[in-house]
């Protein structure tokens, strides 16, 4: 689905919903959830009175009062555009999903047996349907019968069929998505209005969107800050008239605007939908915002081994051979005991031969080839061709058939083979009859940069810890290899699941992804759990996040847009309040000029007039948020440093850089307003 | 600026690192109940007082029961100072024979001792007795500033604390900050002072013939001339040094005399001045140590003393800056250092202090919230006023007011924790607790009342030629100074006067009295809440993406936050007070 939406933040259709919806929006009903901003248009309503007054009766300043109360609208409502347009790109996204929410029929299955028609939205839980090749699975549910490729392009945007069979961890299938070929059964898990479909339409069009709890907290900061500020502000009056320039309610409104943090309260909910909507860029689903707060402040990421750091198959990277045996003849028998090994580790050992010895892979109809396969009695596997016979295998099977064919395994072979494990790689004998030749390592591959970005988490204070079944020698040698700090070696789910509650009784957070049933403990006791969207229902209920390309290093990325989200918002908090000094430069001296012309010192921006200045500060106040938009729908660009590190970069850039833009910011637009006659 | 004054200054500083982590480290043992070497003496007589008074000792209170523990004692003992005072007239210990003290007047200086700011509407000489002043204002020091200790390491407690619903015990606390902390040093500190020549007996005035009789010419309304000659003088008397130790050691300010620590009965010599500027400072610096100790994060108690003590240097540097500068207006007259002549601006200024050894001070007792004063505030240059005013409305947390400094900064170590921990890209953590929308709102509470507190009552005063503009004694910018400096003291708990402001009115008693109440107590109730909350929480173990709390960089956002809330709020009204009357000085004016 994101893969076809990548919308440009100034998309003009985008614009003009916007625009609409950030009218729609002044309700105060409405604003008075954003305490900032209503307290802006609450000034707004009060100037355009005064204002109608004024026109009505005659003024000596409509001009400037005209222009100050057309700014405070402008304010707010680019506050307004930019929520609106956050919204708008989550609502874009919904738009796609509901057209694959077509009307459908399904065929339910009475309990006698016998098969009815109705309608899709009609079925309830428990309500078992019959879906065939080219029909839409009318639900969410589970197979219960049956295996079927499905595409599921309409949910993830990968085009590729993908594998849906009842029993184990491929079970789980999504309403909306079609089956190709061959016939299933599933029973429904959702009701209607309930199912992933429908969910994942309300999260990207942020209908369910509660405020998460860093932000109500930054909210109440702000708040506190606009209070602070209407007092200052208020209490100026009276030391006005007491200065003898008491001062017009537009400029005393003009200056309050300027001094709240409209910046960041004009941009927070942009910020938190963004926020989200990257996670949806990313082909993530987050059940909530919290879970998303709950990402950045993860201390512990429990990877899975398989899948995760290393790609998923072991792969050959080596002949050792025996004494007296050249590694050709090993790779040449090896090889031939692999021909009609279909495991990728089979094929990976005549690609391996392939490539180190020239051999190739040969006729065996042209030859009377026997083709031994691998059982779990032998956990051997191997050909019988020519005459000989060539076998593969874990080394105490292979041991066992050497010495059943009359040979004796050397100490040399038990050397490679111990050598190898403490490698963590897998060692595969080969053998003819009473004769070990030599063995195969077999090797997990790490995927690629899995170290720098693990070295990335460590830089940000982030614990990785890798979950494997291997045994705690070839755990801890993949571990180091990889650059993980810990590992959990022979892990079960409830080994897990300990860690997990380990971990969060020392105050720690914990994130981890999973796809099967019996991660699903888990997933739900971690802080951060990301099921995989090939996963079963029941994982997919656990966890607080779905990744749809059901690709596990993804939670690295999750814990970026975390901390991402947060970080944005610090910055332009801290951005907003740092503005204010060069504001009340600008207005402070413009307010008193005649009272006290002395204090003309301060305006050290060497504004024209007072109205000029006061005029200048409150257009730059407005045009600010429009400016920083794309910033609050990006994020701030992320770099995995440490905390110190960071802080040092963000306050120099969006401290001193909000001390010093305002001065440039409005200078510039005194210097435009006084050239146009503005004021 | 001289070079003495430069080492004076830095002498006094260098003073107050060295005792800090001895001191520190003192207090938390002291408050952790472990022994010292002063529990022989002192075990039997706090065991004692816990007999007499009923106190479990072992008792543990939540924050709700701690604070209304210290709301009810600081409730009786401003009604037993109110009762003192009223009928001082009928009891005992008053040579003088002085009546009882007006109603708005006794209730303005009762609020002002219970609530550690002894801002005084009065002159003790000629208005308390000396049962008054030792058993009503000399008790009321130790008491108020062991109120305050208490309340800081309950705060303390409630960072350091994991998972837990107490904060200790509010009279356990109090009792041994008076006998631990107060006591010991004010008995060793008052025969010091006496030594230097400090006054301390139960005589009535003396009267003195002077040697140069004054004659002074009056003019009547009337057109009538009247010719005065005095001859005698009357020297006050009292048991001044055992009152002087504890008003500088517990950031009191409430002279014994009206002329506090200018009077040459109470800051007779240098020597006795150095010594009430480092009593001021002795135990707020102390408690920064006892942060990093009960933390267990010493680094970050220097992080906080850093903070405290880079905005001392620059509000220090600016007054000392303003002072040695002098007048510009009196260009004709020497304003140079010279052998006989301090320089600058030596108005409302002891001779035998100069002006090095007055703004620091100034500073001192105005980061501080004590309230004494050498010198006076309202004759100093504009900037020169200006950066008591600012230090106060920072919320007096450079050091600060004994307690009320260490709970005060560590409000806006809330705050600066939090924009820090958003800018990090995570939930905000201080030492582990996460902060959270609670403990903001707390924080937030706490900061509005300095500028309500403040605004409103300056606002309303200014505007009301009746009750407030007829008490100020300048016009014009200087005018303002004096009501908000007013204000901001009460509120501050500060004490120290500008002067020029006839304060003992009943608009002014009442408001004050007000003021003082609620910048204390309106902001101790969302400090406990906070604390409470903050002891509640799990402690996260600190990684490479905490901010950390224990380096420059912290202690320069904190400072930072101090400067912008306070700068933020207060710039509106302070440029047309003290800012535009030193452009108008520039420019020729004065008021």
């Amino acid at each position: 689905m994101a893969k076809t939406q990548k919308l440009s933040i100034w998309d003009p259709a985008l614009v003009r919903a916007g625009l609409v919806d950030a009218v729609r929006k002044l309700d105060p009903r409405v604003m008075v959830r954003n305490p900032v901003m209503f307290v802006v248009e609450a000034g707004a309503v009060l100037t355009t009175v005064l204002l109608t007054s004024h026109l009505v009766r005659g003024g000596a300043a409509i001009g400037f009062e005209l222009q100050i109360t057309l700014w405070l609208w402008a304010t707010v409502l680019f506050a307004n555009l930019a929520e609106a347009m956050a919204e708008g790109r989550g609502k874009a996204q919904a738009d796609t999903l509901r057209k694959t929410r077509t009307e459908t029929f399904a065929t339910r299955r009475r309990a006698d047996g016998s098969t009815e028609t109705v309608a899709a939205a009609s079925l309830r839980k428990d309500d078992v349907v019959v879906v065939g090749p080219g029909e839409f699975i009318p639900s969410d549910g589970e197979v219960i019968e049956g295996v079927a490729s499905v595409d599921e392009s309409a949910i993830t945007g990968e085009s590729a069929p993908v594998i849906r069979e009842a029993g184990g961890d491929r079970s789980a299938v999504t309403g909306g998505t079609k089956v190709l070929s061959d016939g299933i059964v599933v029973r429904v898990t959702a009701d209607p209005g309930h199912t992933f479909l429908d969910r994942m339409i309300s999260l990207v069009e942020g209908a369910e969107r509660q405020k998460t709890p860093n932000e109500i907290a930054l909210n109440i900061l702000l708040a506190g800050l606009t209070l602070v500020f209407l007092m200052a502000v208020v209490t100026l009056q009276p030391f006005a008239i007491y200065a003898g320039a008491p001062q017009s309610i537009f400029v005393l409104v003009s200056l309050l605007v300027c001094l709240i943090p409209t910046t960041i309260g004009g941009l927070l909910s942009a910020i938190g939908i963004a926020g989200m909507d990257r996670l949806i860029q990313h082909n993530v689903l987050a059940m909530s915002g919290r879970a998303v707060e709950a990402a950045g402040d993860v201390h512990t990421l429990l990877l899975d081994k398989t899948g995760t750091i290393t790609l998923g198959n072991r792969q050959a990277a080596e002949f050792i051979p025996m004494p007296g045996v050249t590694e050709a003849v090993l790779a040449d028998a090896a090889q031939l005991a692999s021909l009609a090994d279909e495991t990728p580790e089979g094929r990976s050992i005549v690609v391996l031969a392939k490539q180190k010895y020239g051999i190739r892979g040969r006729d065996l109809a042209a030859h009377s080839a026997v083709v031994v396969p691998f059982t779990a009695q032998t956990r051997m596997s191997g050909i019988d061709l020519d005459g000989r016979e060539v076998r593969k295998g874990a080394a105490d099977s292979v041991a066992k058939y050497v010495r059943a064919s009359g040979g004796t395994p050397s100490a040399d072979l038990d050397a490679i083979v111990q050598r190898i494990a403490r490698a963590g790689g897998t060692p595969l004998v080969v053998a003819e009859r009473d004769r070990a030749l030599g063995v195969v390592y077999l090797k997990d591959v790490i995927k690629g940069g899995m170290r720098e970005r693990f070295a990335a988490l460590r830089a940000m204070g982030i614990k990785t810890v890798m979950i494997t079944g291997d045994n705690p020698l070839t755990a801890a040698a993949i571990a180091k290899e990889a650059g993980v700090d810990d590992f959990l070696a022979e892990a079960t789910p409830e080994d897990k699941m300990a860690l997990i509650k380990q971990e969060q009784r020392s105050g720690k957070l914990v994130a981890m992804t999973g796809d099967g049933t019996n991660d699903a403990p888990a997933l739900a006791q971690a802080d951060v759990g990301v099921a995989m969207n090939t996963g079963t229902q029941a994982a997919k209920e656990a966890g607080n996040m779905v990744d749809l390309d059901s690709n596990p290093t993804k939670l690295i990325e999750i814990v970026e847009i975390g901390k991402q989200l947060l970080m944005t918002r610090g910055t332009l908090t801290t951005f907003s309040i740092a503005n204010d000094v060069a504001k009340y430069f600008a207005i402070i001296p413009a307010m008193f000029l005649l009272a006290y012309p002395d204090l003309g010192a301060l305006n050290i921006m060497r504004l024209q007039t007072p109205e000029s200045a006061i005029l200048s500060a409150v257009i730059f106040n407005a045009l600010i948020i429009v400016a920083l938009v794309p910033l609050a729908l990006r994020g701030v660009q992320f770099t995995p440093l440490s905390a110190a590190a960071l802080l040092r970069r963000n306050l120099l850039v969006y401290g001193v850089g909000g001390i010093v833009a305002p001065f440039v910011g409005i200078k510039i637009i005194d210097v435009v307003i006084t050239t146009l006659g503005l004021a | 600026m001289t070079l003495n004054g430069w080492i004076q200054i830095l002498l006094f500083l260098g003073a107050v690192a060295l005792v800090t982590v001895p001191f520190g480290r003192f207090m938390a043992r002291v408050f952790a109940r472990e022994r010292t070497w002063l529990d022989p003496v002192l075990r039997p007589l706090e065991r004692l007082i816990y007999r007499v008074t009923r106190v479990d000792e072992s008792h543990e209170m939540r924050w709700t029961e701690y604070g209304v523990s210290m709301l009810a004692f600081s409730l009786v003992s401003m009604l037993v100072l109110y009762a003192l005072q009223r009928l001082q007239g009928v009891l005992p210990l008053n040579p003088q024979g002085l009546p009882g003290v007006a109603p708005d007047q006794a209730f303005n200086a009762a609020a002002s001792f219970t609530t550690n700011t002894n801002w005084q509407s009065y002159s003790g000489e000629t208005t308390m007795s000396y049962l008054t002043q030792m058993a009503g204002l000399a008790y009321q020091n130790f008491v108020s500033a062991a109120v305050g200790i208490a309340l800081a390491i309950a705060f303390i407690r409630g960072v350091a604390a994991r998972e837990r619903d107490t904060l200790g015990n509010f009279w356990v606390d109090m009792t041994r900050a008076t006998l631990w902390v107060l006591l010991p040093v004010c008995v060793a500190g008052s025969l010091v002072l006496v030594s230097q020549g400090v006054v301390q007996n139960f005589k009535p005035y003396d009267r003195v013939q002077l040697v140069d009789p004054q004659t002074t010419v009056t003019t009547a309304t009337s057109g009538q001339t009247s010719t005065t000659t005095i001859r005698e003088q009357v020297i006050a008397q009292g048991p001044v040094a055992s009152q002087e130790i504890i008003k500088q050691f517990g950031t009191n300010g409430g002279g014994f005399f009206n002329a506090n620590s200018s009077h040459p009965f109470e800051n007779p010599t240098p020597l006795s001045n150095f010594i009430a500027m480092f009593a001021i400072f002795v135990i707020s610096a102390g408690l920064t140590a006892t942060l990093g100790q009960m933390t267990k994060s010493p680094r970050h108690g220097w992080a906080v003393w850093g903070a405290m003590a880079f905005l001392f240097l620059a509000g220090v540097t600016t007054a000392y800056w303003a002072e040695s500068a002098g007048n510009p207006l009196l260009a004709g007259t020497d304003q140079q250092v010279g052998a006989m002549c301090p320089g600058g601006n030596m108005e409302g200024k002891e001779a035998r202090f100069g002006i090095a050894n007055s703004v620091l001070f100034a500073t001192i007792t105005t980061d501080a919230s004590c309230g004494a004063v050498n010198s006076m505030h309202d004759s100093y240059t504009p900037i020169g006023g200006l950066v008591p005013l600012v230090n106060m409305m920072l919320g007096e947390v450079i050091f600060g007011g004994v307690g009320a400094g260490m709970y005060g900064i560590l409000i806006f170590v809330v705050l600066a924790v939090f924009i820090a921990g958003l800018m990090v890209g995570r939930t905000p953590e201080y030492l582990g607790k996460k902060i959270e929308a609670f403990d903001v709102q707390m924080a937030m509470l706490a900061v509005l009342v300095f500028p309500l507190v403040i605004l409103v009552f300056t606002g309303i005063s200014v505007v009301s030629p009746a009750f407030g503009t007829s008490s100020i004694w300048n016009p014009g910018p200087h005018g303002l100074s004096e009501i908000l400096y007013a204000y901001t003291s009460g509120t501050a708990n500060n004490g120290s006067a500008f002067a020029g402001l006839s304060a003992n009115t009943p608009w002014y008693n009442v408001t004050l009295a007000t003021a003082m109440l609620i910048g204390r107590f309106l902001i101790i109730v969302p400090m406990l809440a906070l604390a409470g909350n903050l002891a509640r929480k799990n402690q996260v173990p600190p990684s490479l993406g905490t901010f950390p709390v224990t380096t420059p960089l912290f202690a320069t956002l904190l400072v930072g936050v101090i400067v912008i809330v306070g700068v933020l709020t207060f710039f509106p009204v302070l440029s047309l007070g003290p800012i535009v009357e030193h452009f108008l000085m520039r420019a020729g004016t004065t008021f």
